[in-house]
Formats: structure tokens, sequence, C-alpha cells
């Protein structure tokens, strides 16, 4: 569904993401993880239009997304969350969900009822997503007030509200313990069956390993394993890019 | 009395050129450019009424439009670059607006007189009111009709998506983009509309005062239009409303016993002002109409939160 195809990010002479293809299924849970400055989130801001690469492609359903604008990748359903939650602060709870509504569901309104009607930010829709957030008794409130745990499962509410196909999660895990971790996954299972497939970008191998359907390993900014949980933990290359050289040594020492 | 009358139709084309530059504001622009916006403004339905006998309504909103197309190619370029880098750019904008009616003669021949723009000297027997037999009384209220349904159209717009989706982009303009808002459009969109209102401002400028002339719309007037809404609070219109009372209807006018002395307390009251509600003397978050009515349980609990913060 989502194919990421010869995809290259190259900043000066750094190759940030350096030829990575990709191909994710719809309806999956797929990890995408590897060490720090490997090139994840290098590789969302890819997906999601942040930057433009150097060489390669995007592709959704068939649609070619590389010379789309952002806001063109969230209307054909790409949505995502940040690293560094980026919440509108100045706004209520129900209205960070009510600006999200740009998706392809939503084109459909006519131009002003979908700008200037009063008061939407009641609509059925965003009372749905608030529930399934367990943020229906702060919806009054700025964004800002939230806690931090909070703000995280608003951000993925206000991603969700764009109606999207794929949603990527970038460290959703970021700061929070090993128990939010399990509540955490409940949640990502919970967004796939909502129908919509998930790109989850992790350090915290508990998660990851546990709710994934497929991983991909980057390293260096290139694709170093692809396959399901239980490979991936076995492969030695991301053995070796995890816990470094050494331990390549000592097997070869061993064998 | 008619000297109240003045102030109030000064207070009231101020309230117009302070919630042009709030609209854009919200996106998080600071546009140096609302006094050219304004300037044109001034210049067209001067002309329309002044030399071809225009009707005063069909004028100003004239003037409106014409502003607003004029911001609306202005955006498109100057929106590409932020921060001071967009202060420069709106405030050149407004210089060569500025410096374009310095030069602009266009004189026709109406009633026996030369009538319209004539350079330096500016532009002189805009006499709609005083022709068709307006009284400043007469002047006073419809300048307040307009603010009036200005601020009713930007307090509704406000309430309605449009206004969060302004204020979402001015708060992180990553995040708008990536739940799906084209930047562009939306703060072309916010120039626009802040153009459109500082035409009418200026259309009914021009008509109260009689002779416009360039110096008028320089970088003064420009700093004026923003200091209002920032001064004010961007979490509503009546906090512009209230800047401009405060500015004009105290700080300038109710302060002239003190002769020279005022233009230092004036400065003086700012930054006391900026220091004591640095998000404006409404705050920047739009009061909801239930904690006007008293309901303060929550306004209590949205205070300290956001001091925790």
């Amino acid at each position: 569904m989502l194919t990421l195809e010869n995809l290259s990010k190259h900043f000066g002479g750094v190759h940030a993401v350096d030829g990575v293809s990709l191909t994710i299924h719809e309806g999956e849970i797929f990890g995408l993880i590897g060490p720090n400055g490997s090139g994840k989130s290098t590789t969302v801001n890819l997906i999601t239009g942040l930057y433009a690469p150097t060489t390669g492609t995007v592709t959704l359903d068939g649609y070619d997304l590389t010379a789309m604008a952002q806001h063109e990748r969230t209307a054909m359903g790409v949505a995502r969350t940040f690293q560094n939650i980026r919440l509108f602060g100045n706004l209520t709870v129900a209205q960070n969900l009510w600006v999200a509504q740009n998706g392809h569901e939503q084109r459909r309104a006519h131009f002003l009822p979908r700008w200037f009607k009063a008061g939407g930010e009641h609509s059925p829709d965003i009372d749905e997503l608030l529930k399934f957030s367990r943020l229906h008794s702060k919806r009054d409130l700025p964004a800002s007030a939230l806690s931090f745990g909070e703000m995280r499962r608003l951000e993925m509410a206000r991603a969700l509200a764009s109606n999207p196909r794929v949603l990527l999660l970038d460290e959703p895990a970021a700061g929070a313990s090993l128990e939010d971790g399990q509540l955490l996954a409940e949640r990502i299972r919970d967004v796939r069956d909502r129908g919509v497939t998930v790109l989850l970008i992790e350090h915290m191998m508990e998660l990851v390993m546990g709710i994934s359907d497929r991983i991909a390993v980057l390293n260096f900014g290139r694709k170093i394993a692809e396959g399901s949980p239980a490979e991936v933990q076995a492969n030695s290359d991301v053995r070796a890019a995890y816990l470094g050289s050494k331990h390549k040594d000592e097997e070869l020492i061993h064998a | 009395m008619d000297f109240y009358f003045g102030l109030a139709q000064i207070i009231g084309v101020h309230t117009l050129l302070g919630l042009s530059a709030y609209v854009v504001l919200l996106t998080g622009q600071v546009s140096m450019a609302q006094a050219g916006f304004y300037a044109i403004g001034a210049y067209t339905p001067g002309a329309m009424t002044a030399m071809f006998g225009l009707h005063i309504l069909p004028a100003i909103v004239i003037a409106g439009l014409v502003s607003a197309g004029i911001a609306c190619i202005v955006g498109f370029p100057a929106l590409r670059v932020k921060g001071l880098m967009l202060v420069v750019a709106t405030l050149a904008f407004g210089e060569m607006v500025r410096l374009f009616f310095f030069n602009l003669t266009w004189q026709v021949e109406r009633n026996g007189e030369l009538v319209g723009p004539n350079g330096a000297e500016g532009f002189r027997a805009i006499r709609y009111f005083p022709q068709n037999g307006w009284e400043v009384w007469h002047v006073t209220v419809f300048i307040w009709i307009v603010v009036a349904v200005v601020m009713a159209a930007l307090w509704w717009m406000d309430r309605s998506r449009a206004g969060a989706v302004l204020r979402a982009v001015g708060h992180d303009e990553i995040a708008a983009q990536s739940i799906g808002l084209n930047l562009t459009a939306v703060k072309v969109g916010a120039m626009t509309a802040g153009g459109f209102i500082a035409g009418l401002g200026g259309g009914i400028y021009a008509h109260t005062v009689t002779h416009i002339e360039h110096g008028v719309f320089g970088v003064l007037l420009a700093t004026f239009a923003i200091a209002y809404p920032i001064l004010g609070g961007l979490g509503t219109v009546f906090g512009t409303l209230i800047a401009v009372l405060f500015i004009q209807g105290f700080l300038i006018e109710g302060l002239r016993f003190m002769g020279d002395w005022r233009s230092l307390l004036f400065g003086a009251l700012i930054v006391l002002a900026m220091n004591l509600r640095p998000t404006g003397l409404l705050g920047e978050h739009a009061p909801r109409m239930k904690h006007l009515l008293g309901l303060r349980g929550r306004k209590t609990e949205t205070l300290e939160s956001k001091e925790a913060n």
C-alpha cells in the first residue's frame, strides 16, 4: 500500500537515508527501528513531505506522492505524530481535532460550512475520537494544560482526525514508562483495528517486537534487515548494529 | 461635543486598522504593510467620491476590495519569508505605497475645480460628507456601524473553524502542515482579509479628514496598527478595541494636559502594560461566553494550568 522505492536524502555529505526500499501492506503494523541517527525520523519526514528526497519515490496505492506538498499528502491519507509533541497549545483539546479535519472524507464539505460554521468542534466525529482517546472530560481545556501522556494521546487523536489511511508514529513511547508502553501497544492495536495502517518508529524494543507484524531495521541510512520480529531478532547484522561490532568479533572468534 | 465625536471617529477608524493587523497576527505574521493597505483604501474611494461622484458605500467597499486584491498579490511573495525578514519585506511594501502616492498626480476637473491626488501636496477636498449634508454625528454613527459589522464578522470567524485554523498556523507551522493545512492559502487568506479591513478603514478615514497626504501613512501608523492587537491581546477582537481606546482615548487625548511629557509617559505605560500583561490586556486565549457570564470555576483552573506551564 505505502511503497518507498530507492529513497535517499543527503544533507551535504551526510547520507541520512540511502537507497531505502520498503513496502507496507494495508492493515499491518510495521515497525521501523534502528540505532540513533540511523535515518528513521528522516524517513518519516520524507514520507510526509517535510523534506524533499534526493532520489527515489513514495507511492500510496499507486499514487506518486513524491512531488506533492504536505497538505496534499494528508488529503491522500498520510498522517503523523511527532517525536517531540507538537500540539496547538493555544487551542482547546476539541479544537485541536477540529482543525485537523482535512482528510479525503472531510473534503466533500462545501467551502462556507467547512470553514465558517461556528461551534463545529462539538461534532459526533470529534466526540467519538475524544472518547477513543479518553480525553472527553478535557475537551474544553487548552491543550497546553494537559499532562504529558494526555498530550501524546491528543496528538495521536489529532492525526486520526484527518481520516488517514496510514499513520506514522514517530517514537510514541519516548518519555513513557514500561507500563505506559503496554497501554500504548493496546492503543496502537486499536488504531489498526479502526482500519488504519500503522508505521511505528520506536526505540522501545519490547513495544516494537510485541506488536509489529513486520519490522525493518535501518543503520546509517540503509536497510539492513526486514522480516517478522523473530527473524529480525535473529539477524546477525542487526545484532551487530545494536550491540556493536565487538559482538561480531566474538562470534568470529567462537566460530 | 464635536471634539468627542471627532475622537470617536478616530477611535473607530483606528479600530479597523488594528483589526486588519489582528487577522494577520493570528497566523503569527507581523505585517508592517497594514498602513500601506490603509493608504490604498484612503486614496481609492477618495478618488471614487470626489473625482467621479460615487456614493460612499460602494466607494468604501471598492476600497476594501482593491486593498484586499493588492494584499493577496503581496501576500504570496511576502509570506514566503518569516519573522524579522517578513517585517522588513512588509515595511518595504508600505514605504513603496507611501512613495507611490507621494509621486502620484492625477487630477480631474469637477464643478469648476481640480480634484485628485496632487503629489506631495496630497489629496484635498474629499468632501463627500459635508456636500451631502452629513452632520458630524451621522458620520460617527456610520463609522461605528461599520466597526460593529467588522467586529461581529471577526467574532464569528473566531468561533468558526477558520479562526481555529489561523491560530493553529500561528502556533506551530510544522504541525499545521502535518495535519493537512495549506500554509500558503491560510496566510494569504488572512492577509487578504486584513487588506480588506484596512481598506475599509482607510476609505472612511479619508472622508472624515477630507484631506489626505502621504506622510500620514508612514512607519508610525504601521507600528500603531500592530501595536493595537498585540497590546490588547490576540484572544478576542475586543482586545484590539480596548487597546485603541486606551492608546487613542487615554494616552493621546486624555493626557494632552501634560504637554510634551505625554510622549514619555506614553512609552512608559506601554512598557508597563506589556510587563504586567505579556500576552496583551485581554490575554491570548479566547474567553468563552460562560466565563464572561461568571462561571468562574473553570476559568481559575485554566489560569492555574497556564501558570504551571
